[in-house]
C-alpha cells in the first residue's frame, strides 16, 4: 500500500510539472488557435534567468520578478516580430514558426547562458514530508498550488472579466470580433506575454525538482502539449487534469512495467488522444453549421 | 569591361593562390579533439576542453614538439554521436590532423573509431567503457579507467564492508549500459548477487517509482548506480528524498564537483571509486602521483578557475602520452607515433601510472582507482583504499 501511495505522489509531483507547462498553451489557443511550441522555451527563460540573476547576487524573490519580466518580453516579441507578420498565415505555418522561434530561444540561451545543469533552492527546505510511509516533497506541493492558483485566475478572468470575454470573441471568430470595437492584435499580444508569464513561473517553480538547462525546453513542451490534449487543449481545467494524469500513468507504468518505457507513455498517449478523441477530456466539440 | 573581368578574375586567383600557400606554411603538429563541451556530458567536456587549451599553450611556449609548434583543433559534438562522427571525418579529410584525443563519453568515442582506423590516425579517447579498448583496435588508446575497474573497486569495497546483495539503478546511455553490462559479467567472481535492477533515462527528472521499488525489495543491502551527467544527481536527491538509508555507490562518472553542487546534502556519503586527483592534497607525501595531480590542480584552477575535475585530468593524460609519444618517435609520423604511445611504460599521470602493452591501450590497473566517499561536500580519501 505504501509503495503504491509513494507511486502516486511521484506521479503527482511529475504530473504537476507537466500541469503547469500545459497551462501555458491554453491562453495563446484559446485567443489566436496556435499552438505555441516555444512554451517549453519560456519555461527554460524563466528558470535560467533566476538562476544567473541570482548567481549574479540579485536577491531570488527581485532575481523570480526580472525573470517574469524578461521572459514576458520574449513572449510579446515573438508575437510582434514572428507570429503577427505572418498573420495572414494558415495554423500549421504559424505552428512552424513557433517551433522556429524554440529552436533559436534554446541557441540563444546557450550564448547567453551557459551549457550546464542548474539548481535553485526549494521554497519550504529540501527534506520530504512522510505521509502513510511515502514521501513527498514540499516543492511538488507549492507545484500543485501554482497550478491551482493559475488554474482559479485564469477562469475568473475568463468568466468575470471583459477582456477575458473580449478573448474568448477572438477565439470564436476574429473578424466578429473586430467588427464590435475588440482590438484583437492587443488581445494577442496580451495572451502571448500572460502565457509566457506563466511558462516563466512554472519553469522557477518546477527547477528545484528537475533541475534547468538550455534545452529543457524541449521534452517540457512536448510533454505539456500531450496534457493539453489530453484534458482538451483550450480548457485550464483539462491542462491541470491532463498533467496529472500523464504524470500518473508515467509513475504507474514505471512502477509496475518497466521504468525503460516510461516516455513512451505520453507520446503514445498523443496518439491515442488525436485518433480516438481529438477534443480531448473537457474540451468543447467543434461544430460548424453551415 | 573585358578589362575589369581580367583584374577580378586575377585577384581572385591571387586571392586563392594567397590562401591556399597560408595553409601550408604552418608546418604545426595538428592535434585534433571532438569533445562534448555543451550538452548532457558538458561537465566532461569543458574541462577537457579547457584542460588542452592550456597545457598546448604552455607545450608551445617552451617551443613545441620536435621544434615543430602544436596547433589544437577542438569540435563540440553537443553530446551527439552523430555529430561526433561528423566531426571526426571533418579532422581527418579537411583539417589533416596528425593525432586525436578526445571523444568525452563512450557513446561518441565508438562513433569514432571506425573512423580513425580507416584514416590510421592516432586516437586517444577520453570516455569510460572497455568495448573501446577490448578488443584491442590498432589505433585507439584511451586514459581514462574502464567501467569493469570501477564495478571491480565497489564489489571489493562492498566485500570489505559485508554487504553481497545489491541492487542497481542504470543510466540507458551509452556508458551507464556499458558499466551496467560489466558489473552482471564481474560479480559471480566478486562474491556479489544482484537482486534487483531498474533503469532511467538520461533526461528523466524523476527516479523516485525505481528507488521504490528498489527500497521494497527484500534483502537489498547497498545501491550502485551506473551513469553520468544530470542522471546521477536526481537519483541522489530522490535517494535521500525517500529516506533511503542503505550504502549507495555512484561511479566514476560524477567525478566533478558539480555533481555535489546539484546533489546537494544528499550526496553526504555517497562514495566512488575515483582517481587521485580529486584528493590531490590529501594524498600521503609519498605518493608518486602527488606532484603530478598538485601541479595540475594549481594549473588548472589558476588559469580556468574552476575546481578540477577528473575529466579535466584525463586529458592532460591523453595529452601528454600523445606528446611524450611524438618525442621519443622524433617525429609526428601517424605509424612511429602509434607504436611510441603502445610502448608508453611508467608514465605518472593523473589517472595512475600507465604502463601499455600491445595488448593493453590503457594501461592503468586497479590501483589506479581510491574509494573517495563525499563528507562535508568534499571529497574524502576512504583509508584503505
Amino acid at each position: 500500500m505504501a509503495e503504491l501511495l509513494q507511486f502516486v505522489f511521484s506521479g503527482l509531483t511529475v504530473g504537476a510539472i507537466y500541469a503547469l507547462v500545459a497551462l501555458g498553451f491554453t491562453l495563446i489557443y484559446n485567443a489566436s488557435d496556435i499552438i505555441n511550441f516555444a512554451q517549453g522555451e519560456f519555461v527554460m527563460l524563466g528558470g535560467m534567468t533566476t538562476v544567473f540573476m541570482a548567481l549574479a547576487g540579485v536577491p531570488l524573490p527581485l532575481a523570480a520578478l526580472i525573470a517574469i519580466i524578461v521572459t514576458t518580453g520574449v513572449g510579446l516579441a515573438l508575437h510582434r516580430f514572428a507570429i503577427e507578420p505572418a498573420r495572414g498565415a494558415s495554423p500549421v505555418a504559424l505552428i512552424m514558426i513557433t517551433i522556429g522561434a524554440s529552436v533559436f530561444l534554446r541557441g540563444v540561451a546557450q550564448v547567453v547562458f551557459d551549457k550546464r545543469f542548474h539548481s535553485l533552492p526549494p521554497l519550504f527546505g529540501a527534506d520530504s514530508i512522510q505521509f502513510g510511509g511515502a514521501a513527498i516533497l514540499p516543492q511538488s506541493l507549492v507545484v500543485l498550488a501554482g497550478a491551482t492558483v493559475i488554474v482559479i485566475l485564469l477562469w475568473l478572468f475568463v468568466e468575470r472579466t471583459l477582456l477575458g470575454k473580449a478573448v474568448i470573441a477572438t477565439a470564436a471568430n476574429r473578424l466578429a470580433a473586430r467588427l464590435i470595437g475588440v482590438d484583437t492584435r492587443r488581445i494577442v499580444d496580451f495572451s502571448f506575454a500572460v502565457s509566457a508569464a506563466i511558462g516563466a513561473i512554472a519553469g522557477i517553480l518546477i527547477t528545484p525538482i528537475t533541475l534547468t538547462s538550455y534545452d529543457v525546453g524541449t521534452l517540457l513542451a512536448l510533454k505539456g502539449f500531450a496534457a493539453a490534449m489530453l484534458g482538451g487543449i483550450g480548457s485550464p481545467l483539462g491542462a491541470v487534469v491532463g498533467g496529472l494524469l500523464i504524470g500518473m500513468i508515467e509513475a504507474l507504468s514505471a512502477g509496475y512495467l518497466s521504468s525503460s518505457y516510461k516516455d513512451a507513455v505520453a507520446f503514445l498517449i498523443i496518439l491515442v488522444v488525436l485518433v480516438a478523441m481529438p477534443q480531448g477530456l473537457f474540451g468543447r466539440v467543434k461544430v460548424e453549421r453551415v | 569591361m573585358r578589362t575589369l573581368q581580367r583584374v577580378t578574375v586575377t585577384a581572385a586567383i591571387g586571392l586563392a593562390v594567397l590562401l591556399s600557400a597560408g595553409h601550408q606554411a604552418s608546418a604545426q603538429t595538428k592535434i585534433g579533439a571532438v569533445l562534448s563541451v555543451t550538452g548532457p556530458a558538458s561537465f566532461l567536456g569543458d574541462p577537457e576542453k579547457k584542460t588542452l587549451e592550456i597545457y598546448v599553450d604552455e607545450i608551445n611556449a617552451k617551443g613545441g614538439v620536435n621544434g615543430q609548434k602544436l596547433q589544437l583543433i577542438v569540435y563540440d559534438d553537443a553530446g551527439n554521436a552523430n555529430n561526433a562522427r561528423t566531426f571526426a571525418t571533418r579532422l581527418v579529410e579537411e583539417d589533416k590532423i596528425d593525432a586525436m584525443v578526445g571523444g568525452s563519453t563512450t557513446g561518441s568515442t565508438l562513433a569514432m573509431i571506425p573512423v580513425f582506423e580507416d584514416a590510421k590516425i592516432p586516437f586517444i579517447s577520453l570516455a569510460g567503457a572497455i568495448q573501446i579498448i577490448e578488443p584491442v583496435h590498432k589505433w585507439v588508446f584511451k586514459t581514462p579507467h574502464t567501467d569493469k575497474m570501477a564495478c571491480e573497486k565497489i564489489f571489493a569495497d562492498l566485500k570489505h564492508r559485508n554487504l553481497t546483495t545489491i541492487a542497481m539503478i542504470s543510466g540507458t546511455d551509452a556508458f551507464g549500459k556499458s558499466m551496467r553490462d560489466q558489473c552482471v559479467a564481474v560479480a559471480p567472481q566478486a562474491g556479489i548477487k544482484i537482486a534487483t535492477e531498474e533503469s532511467y533515462g538520461p533526461r528523466d527528472s524523476d527516479m523516485t517509482p525505481q528507488l521504490t521499488k528498489i527500497h521494497n525489495t527484500a534483502g537489498v543491502q547497498a545501491v550502485v548506480n551506473p551513469g553520468f551527467g544530470q542522471g546521477p544527481a536526481i537519483v541522489t536527491r530522490n535517494y535521500r528524498q525517500l529516506g533511503i538509508k542503505l550504502p549507495f555507490y555512484q561511479s566514476h562518472g560524477v567525478a566533478s564537483k558539480q555533481f555535489i553542487e546539484l546533489a546537494g546534502p544528499a550526496a553526504e556519503g555517497v562514495r566512488l571509486p575515483a582517481a587521485a586527483l580529486l584528493i590531490a592534497d590529501k594524498l600521503p607525501n609519498k605518493d608518486p602521483q602527488k606532484p603530478v595531480v598538485v601541479n595540475y590542480t594549481r594549473t588548472y584552477q589558476q588559469k580556468s578557475g574552476q575546481a578540477v575535475s577528473t575529466f579535466g585530468g584525463h586529458a592532460y593524460d591523453g595529452l601528454m602520452i600523445l606528446v611524450q609519444a611524438m618525442q621519443r618517435a622524433k617525429s609526428a609520423d601517424k605509424s612511429k607515433v602509434r607504436d611510441e604511445i603502445e610502448k608508453t611504460k611508467g608514465y605518472i599521470g593523473t589517472g595512475g601510472i600507465v604502463n601499455m602493452s600491445p595488448t593493453d591501450h590503457m594501461g592503468l590497473d586497479l590501483s589506479a582507482f581510491h574509494m573517495l566517499e563525499i563528507k562535508g561536500g568534499d571529497w574524502t580519501l576512504v583509508p584503505g583504499t
